[in-house]
């Protein structure tokens, strides 16, 4: 069945309300904010775990949980919330349309979040590019202080509370959380070790919490409506509405906010006018954003959007950003103009990753132009095996994967190009 | 094109200096270093890119040394090491712009500014660069002009936004074929049984 409007939490995603404080206002934002303070930090962690509510920004991590690790007693150091805005994973553009069409959600969700882990500040680390997205958040941002809604005493609640917006500078590496705290700090965005976690030593050596935009822009409704209402949508472990982004392929791409679980194909032919050229058209669809590994269409006949679904198919849901290919694509090319990003962004600090995602994406060009022998594909495969795994971040994985992807199941096609190269020279 | 050591000294306006001591008061007391991008980004609005003279002033007013500055404007994309043109034409084809004609856009965008990836028209108007992934992709392909997204691209509507802007006419942006933002084509699936009473006329 169907996600209900009245269960659909981004309300303004096509951008037909105000964006501002008195639209936000009259679509449920701000709506007893300082009661649900009231509850008090233990009340709030409690209730968003019981949602179910999973990270949006690609790994589903219980968001509840990750508060949870943060101290309980404020100690000498401050506490930070930092909020994951630099939405850069090719196919994803929902946070986009949080920041630009309902930063309201966004500025009272880090309120509540900031209350429940005992932060007094919180910065939004926006990427540069979405310079009007940053417009639209600093004033709304600027319109919840004046309305005494954030700032000294916000809502009334006795906690005091500051909102910033950081806008970065183009540097796809910094939405994994330690380098955008790195970047946030001023310098190059490099990922960190861990252990320690950010809940320990974060931002300025402080605890600190990393949350997707998503994330937080849901916890309001969450709070004002229930953990039950949410867990109620979904399956278990994989409950509530998603952000859906639908691109390539599809009669309609376009945005939109369904139910977890639902099926690939119910999505597409929903609020997409179905595959280009109609179901049996379909080549392959990427389900969550770039990194994640490519699905075939048999898989696609069946498939469920959720994190266990789109795990239990060798994939995962990570920002539910889904990129559609029918047969006409050239997958060799689009996978190898991937390739090309990852070199791009490899920060440079892991040799894995900086020499490998050199050599994948040169490796892919020779494939892609068919001038390869059979030979080299499973060279490729060996040095994506030396890639994945070895270094600090997930960078090298993901560079490693859709190539992974592209063996395992389309292997064909990459022995086609080569073979159609050596006859048309002989 | 000028050079990169034409710029020989460098400071903020006095509107700019204003604004840059607020940027660092955004950050805890000794944590000034976390402004380096803002200014640097406040810097290049005002002078259009980041040359050493920029570096020097940004690393002085943070205390930083220079070199940990030159880092952080050689890390991030979206500092220009070298000046570009009164229009920055920047054109993504990453994955989903490539599937949607990418290939197209960009093809267009060099005959119409004469120019290819990477260089600047004679007449310094237009810098053209192929970039990554610029966050619209439902609403592929798609450019970015300065600050605002040209979307769901033709060949045809590329060439009609650069010509538009050769005339120094400001084309308007977001969707070029008529779509309500990131909704379907052609109408809403969802959020129609909704009304609050914000619709904006």
């Amino acid at each position: 069945m169907m996600l209900r409007d009245q269960d659909r939490i981004f309300t303004n995603l096509y951008g037909i309300h105000d964006w501002g404080l008195k639209g936000a206002r009259a679509r449920g934002d701000w709506d007893g904010t300082k009661a649900i303070l009231e509850k008090g930090r233990e009340a709030i962690i409690e209730e968003v775990k019981n949602s179910g509510l999973r990270g949006r920004g690609g790994a589903g991590f219980s968001t509840g949980m990750k508060w949870s690790f943060m101290p309980k007693a404020a100690g000498p150091r401050p506490h930070f919330l930092v909020i994951n805005a630099d939405e850069g994973e090719p196919g994803t553009c929902k946070d986009r349309e949080i920041m630009r069409f309902d930063p309201h959600k966004l500025v009272e969700g880090a309120l509540i979040a900031s209350f429940a882990v005992g932060a007094n500040a919180a910065y939004i680390y926006i990427r540069g590019e979405f310079i009007l997205e940053a417009k639209h958040l600093q004033a709304a941002i600027d319109q919840a202080y004046e309305a005494g809604l954030i700032g000294k005493n916000a809502c009334g609640s006795g906690f005091d509370f500051d909102l910033y917006v950081h806008r970065g500078a183009g540097a796809y590496v910094c939405g994994e959380e330690s380098a955008l705290i790195e970047s946030l700090e001023g310098k190059k965005g490099q990922p960190r070790l861990k252990p320690p976690f950010p809940a320990g030593v974060g931002l300025y050596g402080c605890p600190t919490t990393v949350n997707n935009v998503e994330s937080i822009a849901v916890v309001p409704t969450i709070m004002r409506r229930s953990a039950a209402w949410f867990a109620g949508i979904g399956r278990p472990k994989n409950s509530g509405t998603k952000l859906f982004c639908i691109s390539g392929h599809v009669n309609k791409p376009c945005n939109v906010e369904e139910e977890m679980g639902i099926p690939f194909r119910e999505l597409v032919e929903k609020h997409c006018g179905g595959i280009r050229g109609g179901w049996d058209n379909l080549l392959a669809v990427i389900p969550g954003g770039c990194s994640t590994p490519v699905l075939t269409k048999e898989i696609c006949e069946t498939v469920l959007m959720d994190f266990d679904g789109l795990r239990e198919a060798g994939s995962g849901l990570g920002t539910a950003a889904v990129i559609v290919m029918d047969k006409s694509t050239d997958l060799v090319r689009a996978i190898t103009r991937l390739s090309r990003f990852y070199k791009h962004e490899s920060c440079g600090q892991c040799t894995p990753c900086r020499e490998g995602t050199g050599w994948m994406w040169r490796m892919m060009e020779r494939l892609n132009k068919g001038e390869a022998t059979i030979e080299e594909i499973d060279m490729l495969q060996e040095i994506t095996k030396q890639v994945e795994g070895h270094t600090i971040c997930a960078l090298g994985d993901a560079a490693a994967w859709p190539i992974q992807g592209l063996i395992r199941h389309f292997r064909p096609l990459i022995e086609a190009k080569i073979k159609a190269r050596a006859s048309s020279a002989a | 094109m000028s050079n990169e050591t034409e710029m020989t000294s460098f400071a903020f306006t006095p509107e700019n200096l204003d604004l840059a001591k607020k940027i660092i008061a955004k950050y805890p007391a000794g944590k000034q270093q976390s402004a380096v991008m803002p200014l640097l980004d406040l810097a290049q609005r005002q002078v259009g890119w980041t040359s050493i003279a920029v570096i020097e002033y940004i690393a002085q007013m943070l205390d930083m040394a220079p070199i940990r500055v030159q880092e952080v404007v050689t890390f991030y994309t979206m500092y220009n090491q070298r000046p570009v043109g009164k229009y920055h034409v920047q054109v993504c084809t990453n994955i989903c712009c490539l599937l949607r004609g990418s290939d197209g856009v960009g093809e267009t965008a060099k005959q119409v500014l004469g120019v290819e990836w990477g260089e600047t028209s004679p007449d310094g108007q237009f810098t053209l660069s192929e970039v990554e992934c610029l966050g619209a992709c439902v609403n592929a392909p798609m450019m970015q002009v300065n600050d605002d997204y040209y979307e769901d691209l033709t060949p045809d509507s590329t060439k009609a936004v650069l010509e538009a802007l050769k005339r120094g006419e400001t084309p308007a942006v977001g969707p070029q074929n008529g779509r309500q933002f990131s909704a379907p084509e052609g109408g809403p699936t969802s959020l129609t049984e909704l009304t609050f009473g914000t619709e904006k006329a």
